[in-house]
């Protein structure tokens, strides 16, 4: 690794095209070599931030004054927690992909394609190992392949990805033949029962909040960060400055397929199960979470927390929903709604906080 | 760049080990397939029949039962012939599919449509080239687009469902019922509601007090179920619309250390018949809707292309709807459903 040199280069060239494409308030603005104001427990809570978790602290009042006794509970909090992993791992890669300028619409699909493929019989005769690393060689694969299409073959992100979309879909449906492929094995089932919570934590999630603090390391702490940033403001001054941006794409998607083979090996652990219809609009909806959580669509900026809080929005809005006995047609309207709501309170608090 | 080739060596031979091993790993194949469902088959060979089949994509269990068990009953007999299309979602594929068998001239069409509504009009089109159709399951608009519509109930599998809990409560003062049901998008989903509500009406002790639609996945009945736990602390009984999704609506309720209640599926999986045959899960009772009408299907469209009757009905002619009885499968009955119970 050149690390220092490539650090150095870094630091003029970035900054600037990306401080004039988006008016930065996370921390890619870095002084060459110099160590930057990083705020204290390097979080800052900007305006977003905040504006988010009012939203979810309005939630948090809505469910515990209608359903008092349901929602505010100790096993509904691990529900809501466990409920908001999988596609929670999904969304941190799809943040990182999101941050650099692209997109990857195939992660429901690369979900579905690991998740049968790790239950087929013939991998369940490996065991817990077999399952798990199929699941996350699958990803990578997929990912690779997406990577590669997109950083090497010059297709767009959007294009790549919705043909690895429907290749993978079809892929599982070839391997499952439509049918559930049940797991029988009891140590990966055991992994997702109540015995196995850990002070209370079910396994799941401390595998979420894991790709979570380490997700926002590497975006915020790293190198691969800043590149990462530095793709999605400004790919061609990026690149001048020396930086591989075809390699760093490459990894970006590999990385997203990485956190898909995570999510399908939690999803079999959860369902106990492997179907071909798993991972359904998973694109949408981790989509979605990154930019309610003020990850820019066009790129260059990018913010793990935002994402986080974003699922775990909508997963208490399912939650409040489903404890209220409400309908799906009423779900998806208010889901709606609020979405909207959300971005509007997020923009004007944003203005006023920076005006 | 003899760093990279190193690394590129090691990470080649890593891919290509990894691939061996995930190209082993797609195999479903069972050891010890168990034996096909025997069942006699009385009618002695006769004049030869081509049918054609036309179903849509076998993207889950119900549909794969659908397919393998047309091929099943098809093979049973050395007079048939059966021309299986690729299936398709897709109206448009699905209506030259059904074309080109028209222009294959198959004796016999058996269509079970993606959309029945949207290829009407293909039915009509075999009826006109001469070509009787047996309709399976999701019904054509205009009745004179098939000779013979086979299908399942779903007002009649709620009911059913309704009256196998309405019984097992009925001396119980105040009990509570809770509904998974399929997705709400879907006509079939309200017609089982309906039945399933009209059923419980006759017990004026059972209220249902929950109810949240799945989307037929394992995964969204995992989900939805954990909810209606979280929702209702206790309850007497639980309707599942499907047996695809009661493995995940199961893996919840095993999750959140429950029981105390009666579960009921709906469509009649293995998965689920084992269950109910093993007796230590809170799965009682199934209610079918069974994928055998392939096989009735296929038996029809023999008896309409040699021009037979059925036997044991007093009819001379072949019947213009066969709707299927949606039979409770409990402890009692199980080994006799067993073998129709798809995976």
């Amino acid at each position: 690794m050149k690390q220092p040199a490539s650090e150095a280069q870094q630091g003029g060239p970035e900054a600037a095209p990306v401080a004039d494409a988006v008016p930065l308030t996370k921390p890619a603005g870095k002084t060459p070599g110099g160590s930057p104001s990083r705020p204290p427990l390097g979080l800052r809570l900007d305006f977003r931030t905040l504006s988010l978790l009012g939203v979810l602290a309005a939630l948090i009042v809505v469910g515990g004054i209608t359903k008092p006794d349901q929602f505010l509970d100790t096993s509904n909090l691990q529900l809501v927690l466990t409920q908001a992993s999988i596609i929670g791992v999904v969304t941190v890669g799809m943040t990182f992909v999101i941050t650099s300028g692209g997109i990857d619409l195939s992660v429901g699909a690369i979900v579905a394609l690991a998740s049968v493929w790790a239950t087929t019989l013939a991998t369940q005769e490996y065991g817990f190992a077999g399952i798990l690393f199929t699941a996350i060689i699958v990803g990578l694969a997929c990912g690779l392949v997406n990577g590669v299409l997109i950083a090497y073959g010059g297709m767009a992100p959007f294009i790549a990805t919705l043909a690895i979309m429907a290749s993978a879909r079809g892929l599982a449906l070839q391997i499952t033949d439509g049918n559930t492929q049940v797991v029988t094995l009891k140590s990966v089932l055991d992994l997702g029962s109540r015995d196995s919570y850990i002070l209370g934590v079910p396994p799941l999630v401390i595998i979420f909040a894991a790709v979570t603090v380490i997700g926002w390391l590497v975006l915020n702490r790293t190198t691969f960060g800043r590149r990462t940033v530095a793709v999605g403001g400004n790919a061609e001054a990026t690149r001048l400055a020396g930086i591989d941006v075809r390699r760093q794409r490459l990894y970006l998607y590999l990385l997203s397929g990485l956190c898909c083979g995570i999510a399908a090996f939690m999803l079999i652990v959860l369902s106990g199960s492997g179907q071909n219809t798993n991972g359904n609009l998973y694109e949408l909806d981790a989509i979605a979470a990154a930019i309610i959580g003020g990850t820019l669509l066009s790129g260059g900026r990018g913010t793990i927390v935002g994402s986080v809080l974003g699922v775990l929005i909508f997963t208490t809005i399912t939650n409040i929903f489903a404890l209220n006995n409400l309908q799906s047609d009423v779900q998806q309207i208010a889901k709606g709604a609020i979405i909207v709501a959300a971005v509007l309170v997020q923009r004007r608090t944003a203005r006023n906080g920076e005006g | 760049m003899p760093e990279t080739s190193r690394r590129g060596i090691l990470f080649g031979t890593a891919a290509i080990g990894a691939g061996a091993f995930l190209t082993a790993c797609t195999s479903n194949e069972k050891k010890d397939e168990p034996a096909a469902n025997e069942q006699p088959v009385d009618d002695k060979p006769g004049k030869a029949v081509t049918i054609g089949f036309a179903g849509p994509q076998a993207d889950h269990g119900w549909l794969a039962a659908i397919n393998a068990n047309a091929r099943a009953q098809a093979k049973k007999y050395s007079d048939v012939t059966l021309d299986i299309t690729e299936g398709s979602n897709d109206t448009a594929a699905q209506i030259g599919q059904i074309d080109s068998l028209i222009n294959k001239k198959v004796d016999v069409l058996v269509i079970l449509p993606a959309d029945g509504k949207a290829l009407t009009q293909a039915g009509l089109k075999a009826m006109r080239a001469g070509i009787p159709v047996i309709n399976l399951d999701r019904i054509f608009a205009d009745p004179q687009a098939f000779r013979c519509y086979v299908g399942g109930d779903n007002y009649g599998m709620g009911v059913n469902a309704g009256k196998y809990i309405g019984e097992k409560l009925k001396d119980k003062a105040n009990a509570t019922v809770i509904e998974l049901s399929g997705p709400d998008s879907l006509e079939l989903t309200k017609q089982r509601t309906q039945g399933f509500d009209d059923a419980l009406k006759n017990y004026p002790n059972i209220k249902k007090v929950a109810r949240q639609a799945a989307d037929f996945t394992v995964e969204s009945g995992q989900a939805k179920m954990a909810q209606l736990l979280q929702a209702q602390s206790k309850f007497d009984a639980l309707w599942n619309h499907d047996d695809d999704q009661g493995v995940g609506a199961l893996r919840a309720i095993d999750q959140a250390g429950r029981d105390g209640f009666l579960m009921v599926g709906g469509a009649g999986a293995k998965s689920a018949m084992d269950a109910i045959k093993a007796d230590n899960s809170v799965l009682k009772a199934t209610v079918l809707y069974p994928p055998i009408m392939a096989s009735s299907a296929i038996d029809l469209a023999r008896a309409l292309g040699q021009s037979k009757g059925v036997s044991g009905l007093a009819g001379l002619e072949i019947p213009a709807q066969v709707t299927l009885f949606s039979a409770v499968v409990d402890k009692d009955n199980v080994d006799e459903y067993l073998p129709q119970g798809f995976s």
